[in-house]
């Protein structure tokens, strides 16, 4: 692997860029590996590059049934942040944000994150409660978070309509310093790049359309590009992870919906941080190209069309004119929607399957890219040892039959 | 945008209505003869079909009913709209 | 005089009607029906933007939508600033102020074209490589600049003060495009008697017929024969012509948005009109006739001022009346550049050369071309390129028989056409979820089945030429058939070179096969790795070059490297057009109850709870808050409070197995509960936690009023109706959600019942006749009212229910009698407190989803022996029986001055180490005046067992020691409820 750097960007400038080895290789399967990851977004990438790099697992495939980052990895408002309020998620996605922070590095390659802040408006009295339940709750969780006035915020957002007679005024808010964006396509690169060079496969085009048994176990997949054999099977396919489950014989407490998100032609510097407006589902940021980054609430109906319906699309952008009255003119320039896999309460699933040999990771509903370093590292632990990584023992499938739920949703009343 | 022929009003706009997702699930009962498994799937568990799916919708901003509706998941093609306690149509 | 290069006549422009326009401050005029692009290019102006990543100078390339290089912030005042649109779609009126993008401190003389001499350093994504080292740098210096450096357009500043509005239709047919193929189709619709929607991007419908100079019509001139069509279909009642109107969303089941510009090109919008349209039009069928966008060639050099599509520039000169230039050399891979050409050429533009890398061109156009006169070279191409700021000489050499490039030829020129040919816009029968068919004739995708009721017609589904758009039926002459196209890069021998195929957003077809090289194999990773086709032009011109270069980097056919996804929107629509009058109070109705004004008259603070308006505290002069508050709650406890509340969700159930339903439904037990009792009634969802709470009273035996809180009416008669449709259809029941038909007063403190006394008629309101928790019929201040004998204080007290029309006069009536005994009016955050302090919750405050009843203490409530109810089976799921659940607990600072913040977490130790789990967190603190001192509701972990405990509430200030108690604070026996 041509180690990336300035150095070697210079020395490729001065020879055409003709020397720069594929980032990834494009193996034919073989027919049987130690690991098979399903799914080659950021939680399956990230899963390999793990069991290579932690567990000295080098024998690894995953399978990826059109590109790398095809699905939500590619399709999503690429926020970063770790401000939840139970102590196992906020644990977890700390770790996340933690490994985002060193990714660039550890990786070497630059995943662009971008702590700008993030900034979660309170609109009501109650709201402010709640911000503040949130931020002592995320004190004691060890991780950075502020209550801020409304003219802090009025301060750091300019154009944000702080003014009282708004219809849903800003009565303050909280920011997590630390919460930000990165560049999601980079994320899924970087993973792929790096597990690459550690030697696993990375095999595209190859869509998983069965499960080969012995006995009750799951020994291996039948694919598009043939039969590959697998000592052990982690899933991570988002959106799709039902289909899987269905192949397998199971059923997981998922539904697939459509989220979308929006962004406008690029503009000149204009918000350097992540705001989020429960009361008016929407949130938005400025990629570093200049684009207005949106999203809102999920479409209310399972799909997997990729695609997204109008009112939805209506309903952010007039949640975003309500935020920023003088943005009416600017305008949207592409959508796209992503298939989230929503579980009941909010929080991931990973951990064993009901079918032996099989292992889930699933469940992200639409915070999955925020999770993936520590989606990655928690599932390569929990396949590698057999056993739930310590981060992730509160989120295995048992916890709906047992009512251990970690509600997230419930606890905050916003979306996740 | 979906159109929805609501059984009582005829054709309307998705907007009107509320999906309240896959039908035909009996609430297990009663209670003390549920195990714990069965409840957690009658509670989460769901079909989740990339393909045909049946599922409830509410006229909200009509007529107020729930019926059922066989649709398409991946091209949202509605399939057949039928009552609530109508058995399943013949659509694939 | 409209600019050197107007023509003298010709074109649709009224040169009777000149127009002053400024383009980055220079003062410049124009015709009415000019465009920026247009006007500017009769000035001699090419040089209109500049790229996105180097910088580069860049002129006007095309004519429409498709534009990537012309793009200009138009500023028409405070709010009124709009970044990004495109010159050749910007309709020019008098006074209208342009300015360029992207450029310091001019378009002319930009500092961070600096970029481009390091371009040989900052390929395709450069950025992933670079800018790690050292620690801290990138967040700190590289992402501020590179971010400084992004961007195109800037931001509007000011609330945008024109109003956007959206319409909905039905019709039988919506023709989008109004060229040749787009009029014949809706002609035949109209001639149906269809209701016919006919809309068209441009100015004025017509298409390329606008633009047409040499075919004849039915024996007319393409104009007249135009002119008569429209007046034809104008007439006609049922058909719906919208010009400035883009379809730019396909959506399921014929569903399709418009996006139509009203007022952008009026110099004095009319104040009543809104500045744009959203249309959402279902059509029983769909017809695209969208037409094609001509393809540049990519070559060395090609990004130029003065290098443009070939029939864009005949378009200029056609429609407008303006020559590109004076010398203009063509590059020609079809026929149409031939046309463009000859009507150049009898405008009296000079053709230095029309160079055609096809071996051969024996078309009608070519024929005529070389007929003329005009200097044609076949098997040769552009290699390179002169003219910072304008194109000022091309280099061209001869094709070999091995596809090598050989010798090279200047050739002086001002202009520099070229056409690689048409791709036809396919973009909303892709998002139709048509299936796309590759035609190598054509070197580009045309529709194939669609699962819609929508067909493509004309050359968006590659049939060209007039003849195919307008159908047999029309006679057409002159029309001859045009041929070639060209896809992917054209040789050179200039290995250092820079050929362009996103002009926007500086993709070479060296980034592209770069791209290649590192393993982006799919055309999505490519399109991603390099953003060719990600520019505000969505790929329009360089998409189909892109995909043919890779195939050919990749030793693919095109068809097997796919296409990237059309996504909505074909081209950008403003916001404001999407959120319509979905603004303000629109956005989110507000809703006050029947004594809102006057609370308002009597001067409250209120508060926003749900979409309601609440009066939060009636302050007295000079009062804050606090003082208020503290004032309204002695007064409470001392003699007597009235409270407005009528937010209170309302439902009547009524019917035969009324009691059943609600049996079923709630925790409690309903069928003992005898007609003129209340019960306190919690529902639970079926997983067991707490969703609403509120007070049930039996008016009858078959007859519920039914109570929830303000947020949640409209979930719990949402949940009724669904239980009462799918799970139990059995029961014979009715709901009618009644909120907004009675207004609620409650009267509550010892003087409750002397304040309602003289008002009540037909209700014996003593204490023996009328007990806590009942309920009676009767007339208050002479008015039929519900009157319940509830308390949410732990005072004597009474909710009256009127109806809401005379919800203020009743309020006012109480008011009368309650002043007489210094009663007062009391706001939310009183009833907050005094609820409080009898340890009262509310739902959505000690509650947040995660919570049973017995966490609340109100195991009590769950009727015994019910063998089920909504949420039952999940109370004895393990983790939800085990213990260490949280529980409703008081909590007392020991500085009993020292409210607590709500959403303290509470903990064992005085410094837990980060990382230590809550026990629990505060729900409810406040300031209690009836006790002279603070007091908070917590849920903690086994909060029963810790009464007496000392916990800790960390704050940032260090930790508040709190001691744990019951929940209720005040009169715990209960005596005040009797007054």
């Amino acid at each position: 692997m041509t180690r990336y750097s300035l150095w070697s960007l210079l020395r490729e400038g001065l020879t055409g860029h003709r020397g720069w080895p594929k980032a990834w290789r494009d193996p034919a399967p073989r027919p049987s590996y130690d690991v098979v990851i399903v799914g080659g977004g950021g939680h399956g990438l990230a899963t390999a590059f793990y069991l290579a790099r932690n567990h000295g697992i080098r024998n690894v495939a995953v399978l990826e049934r059109g590109w790398i980052g095809q699905g939500n990895s590619g399709r999503n408002t690429t926020v970063i942040r770790s401000n939840y309020f139970f102590p196992e998620s906020a644990a977890f996605y700390e770790f996340a944000l933690r490994l985002y922070e060193t990714s660039a590095r550890e990786l070497n390659f630059n995943t662009m994150v971008s702590q700008r802040g993030l900034i979660t408006l309170s609109h009501s009295r109650h709201d402010l409660e709640g911000a503040r339940r949130w931020v002592n709750a995320m004190h004691l969780n060890g991780i950075d978070s502020e209550m801020l006035t409304t003219a802090d915020i009025a301060r750091m957002v300019p154009d944000l309509d702080c003014s009282p007679g708004a219809r849903h005024p800003i009565h303050g808010g909280f920011m997590q310093r630390r919460g930000g964006i990165a560049r999601h396509d980079a994320v899924v690169w970087g993973y792929a790049r790096a597990a690459d060079a550690l030697g696993v496969d990375i095999i595209q085009n190859c869509e998983v359309t069965g499960f080969v048994f012995d006995g009750p176990r799951a020994a291996g997949v039948q694919t598009s590009r043939g039969t590959i054999m697998a000592g052990r099977i982690g899933l991570a396919a988002a959106g799709h992870q039902s289909v899987l489950a269905g192949m397998a014989g199971f059923r997981l407490p998922l539904t697939t919906y459509a989220l979308q998100a929006f962004v406008s032609e690029p503009l000149k510097p204009w918000l350097d941080k992540v705001v989020i407006s429960p009361a008016t589902g929407v949130y938005a940021s400025q990629s570093d190209k200049g684009e207005i980054v949106l999203g809102g609430a999920l479409d209310l109906y399972p799909s997997y069309a990729q695609r997204g319906n109008l009112p939805v699309a209506e309903h952010v952008m007039s949640g975003f004119l309500e935020l920023f009255p003088s943005m009416a003119r600017v305008r949207f320039l592409r959508q796209w929607a992503g298939m989230t896999d929503v579980v009941h309460d909010s929080s991931p699933i990973i951990g064993a399957a009901p079918v032996e040999g099989i292992w889930l990771n699933c469940g992200w509903g639409t915070g999955g890219f925020k999770a993936i370093p520590a989606g990655g590292w928690t599932f390569a632990h929990t396949i590698a040892n057999q056993a739930p990584h310590p981060l992730v023992e509160g989120f295995g499938l048992d916890r709906f039959a047992r009512g251990a739920l970690i509600d997230e949703a419930a606890a905050s009343g916003i979306a996740h | 945008m979906l159109l929805i022929a609501c059984p009582h009003c005829g054709p309307r706009d998705e907007a009107e209505f509320v999906c309240g997702g896959q039908t035909h699930i009996a609430r297990p009962g009663p209670p003390e003869t549920t195990s714990d498994a069965q409840w957690a799937r009658y509670l989460f568990e769901r079909d989740n079909p990339k393909g045909l799916h049946l599922e409830r919708w509410l006229h909200r901003h009509g007529c107020g009913q729930w019926f059922n509706v066989a649709r398409d998941t991946l091209t949202h093609e509605v399939k057949a709209v039928y009552g609530l306690l109508d058995t399943r149509p013949d659509v694939t | 005089m409209t600019g050197a290069f107007r023509t003298t006549t010709g074109g649709r422009i009224d040169r009777a009607r000149p127009l002053s326009f400024r383009f980055d401050g220079r003062a410049f005029t124009g015709c009415a029906g000019d465009t920026l692009a247009s006007a500017l290019l009769a000035n001699g102006v090419h040089l209109a933007g500049r790229s996105f990543k180097y910088h580069r100078p860049r002129g006007i390339l095309a004519a429409g939508a498709e534009e990537p290089n012309a793009l200009v912030g138009i500023d028409r005042g405070p709010g009124r600033y709009a970044p990004n649109l495109r010159a050749t779609q910007v309709e020019i009126h008098d006074g209208l102020v342009a300015e360029s993008q992207n450029r310091t401190p001019s378009l002319r003389f930009d500092i961070a074209a600096l970029a481009d001499f390091a371009a040989p350093l900052i390929p395709a994504g450069f950025y992933y490589k670079t800018f790690m080292q050292p620690a801290g740098w990138w967040a700190k210096l590289y992402e501020p600049r590179i971010r400084a450096a992004a961007g195109l357009g800037r931001a509007p500043r000011g609330a945008d003060p024109d109003r956007y509005t959206q319409r909905y239709a039905h019709c039988e047919t919506l023709v989008v495009g109004a060229g040749p193929a787009g009029i014949a189709a809706a002609r035949a619709a109209a001639a149906r008697g269809d209701r016919v929607i006919l809309c068209d991007e441009q100015a004025e419908p017509g298409g390329s017929l606008l633009a047409e100079t040499r075919a004849r019509i039915d024996g007319l001139c393409a104009q007249d024969w135009l002119a008569a069509a429209l007046a034809e279909l104008a007439a006609e009642p049922r058909v719906t012509i919208l010009p400035r109107t883009t379809a730019f969303g396909y959506f399921a089941q014929n569903f399709v948005a418009l996006a139509e510009r009203v007022t952008d090109h009026l110099a004095v919008p009319d104040p009543n009109l809104p500045r744009e349209r959203l249309w959402q039009v279902r059509a029983r069928e769909v017809v695209l006739a969208t037409g094609a966008i001509e393809r540049p060639l990519v070559f060395p050099e090609n990004d130029r001022p003065g290098i443009m599509l070939a029939d864009s520039a005949r378009t200029y000169l056609a429609r407008y009346g303006v020559k590109p230039g004076c010398r203009a050399l063509v590059l020609a891979a079809h026929d149409d550049a031939y046309g463009a050409a000859l009507d150049l050429a009898a405008a009296g533009m000079e053709i230095a050369l029309i160079v055609d890398p096809r071996p051969a061109a024996d078309g009608e156009l070519p024929r005529r071309a070389m007929a003329a006169g005009l200097p044609v070279r076949m098997s040769a191409t552009v290699v390179g390129t002169r003219g910072r700021l304008r194109v000022h000489e091309a280099h061209v050499g001869t094709i070999g028989a091995d596809g090598g490039v050989r010798g090279v030829d200047v050739v002086s020129c001002d202009t520099l056409l070229m056409s690689g040919g048409w791709t036809p816009s396919v973009h909303l029968h892709s998002q139709a979820r048509g299936k796309l068919a590759f035609r190598a004739d054509l070197q580009a995708f045309v529709p194939g089945a669609t699962p819609q009721a929508c067909r493509s017609v004309g050359a968006c589904a590659g049939e060209f030429g007039l003849q195919a758009a307008l159908g047999p039926a029309t006679r057409v002459e002159d029309d001859p058939v045009r041929e070639g196209g060209f896809a992917g890069a054209l040789p050179h021998d200039r290995p250092r070179a820079r050929a362009f195929v996103d002009f926007q957003n500086d993709v070479t077809a060296k980034d592209l096969t770069l791209a290649l090289r590192e393993g982006f194999r799919s055309i999505e990773h490519v399109k991603r790795y390099t953003t060719n086709g990600m520019a505000t032009d969505q790929g329009k011109t360089s998409n189909i070059n892109a995909l043919a270069i890779v195939a050919a980097a990749s030793g693919r056919a095109i068809p097997e490297v796919g296409l990237t996804s059309f996504r909505q929107p074909y081209t950008p629509v403003t916001f404001g057009a999407f959120a319509g009058t979905s603004r303000g109070e629109l956005f989110d109705p507000v809703r006050t109850t029947p004594i809102h004004g006057w609370a308002v008259a009597q001067g409250a603070i209120f508060e926003d709870v749900g979409q309601w308006k609440r009066a939060h505290h009636f302050p007295r002069p000079g009062e804050d808050m606090h003082a208020a508050v503290r004032r309204e709650c002695a007064a409470v406890r001392a003699r007597a409070g009235i409270f407005d509340a009528s937010t209170l969700g309302k439902i009547e159930v009524v019917g035969r197995d009324a009691a059943e339903f609600l049996e079923r439904l709630y925790v409690n037990s309903w069928k003992k509960l005898e007609p003129g009792r209340c019960r306190y009634g919690i529902l639970l969802n079926e997983a067991g936690f707490v969703i609403d709470d509120g007070v049930i009273g039996r008016l009858a035996p078959d007859r519920f009023h039914v109570t929830t809180t303000t947020g949640g009416a409209a979930r719990v008669l949402s949940m009724m109706e669904d239980y009462v449709q799918t799970e139990w259809p059995d029961l014979q029941i009715w709901l009618t959600s009644t909120t907004e038909q009675w207004a609620v007063i409650a009267v509550q403190g010892p003087k409750a019942r002397e304040i309602l006394a003289p008002l009540t008629e037909g209700i014996d309101l003593s204490r023996d006749a009328f007990a806590h928790m009942a309920v009676r019929e009767g007339r208050v201040a002479g008015v039929p009212a519900r009157l319940f004998r509830v308390s949410f204080t732990g005072e004597l007290g009474f909710e009256v229910n009127v109806p809401a029309g005379q919800g203020r006069a009743v309020w006012e009536a109480i008011w009368e009698q309650a002043r007489r005994h210094d009663a007062v009016a009391y706001g939310t955050e009183t009833m907050h407190v005094l609820r409080a302090e009898k340890g009262y919750i509310i739902v959505g405050q000690e509650t947040d989803g995660t919570v049973v009843p017995d966490d609340l203490g109100l195991g009590w409530a769950i009727g015994k022996g019910k063998r089920d109810f909504v949420g039952k089976r999940s109370l004895s799921r393990p983790d939800i029986a085990a213990p260490g659940r949280k529980q409703l607990v008081g909590l007392l600072s020991a500085d009993p001055g020292h409210v607590l913040d709500e959403g303290a977490q509470i903990v064992a130790m005085r410094d837990p180490p980060p990382g230590t789990p809550a026990l629990g967190h505060v729900t409810s603190s406040y300031w209690s005046a009836t006790l002279g001192r603070s007091i908070a509701l917590a849920l903690v972990a086994d909060g029963r067992a810790r009464h007496g405990q000392t916990l800790f509430a960390p704050m940032p200030g260090g930790a508040v020691p709190v001691a744990v108690t019951g929940p209720v604070f005040h009169d715990p026996e209960g005596r005040s409820l009797d007054g």
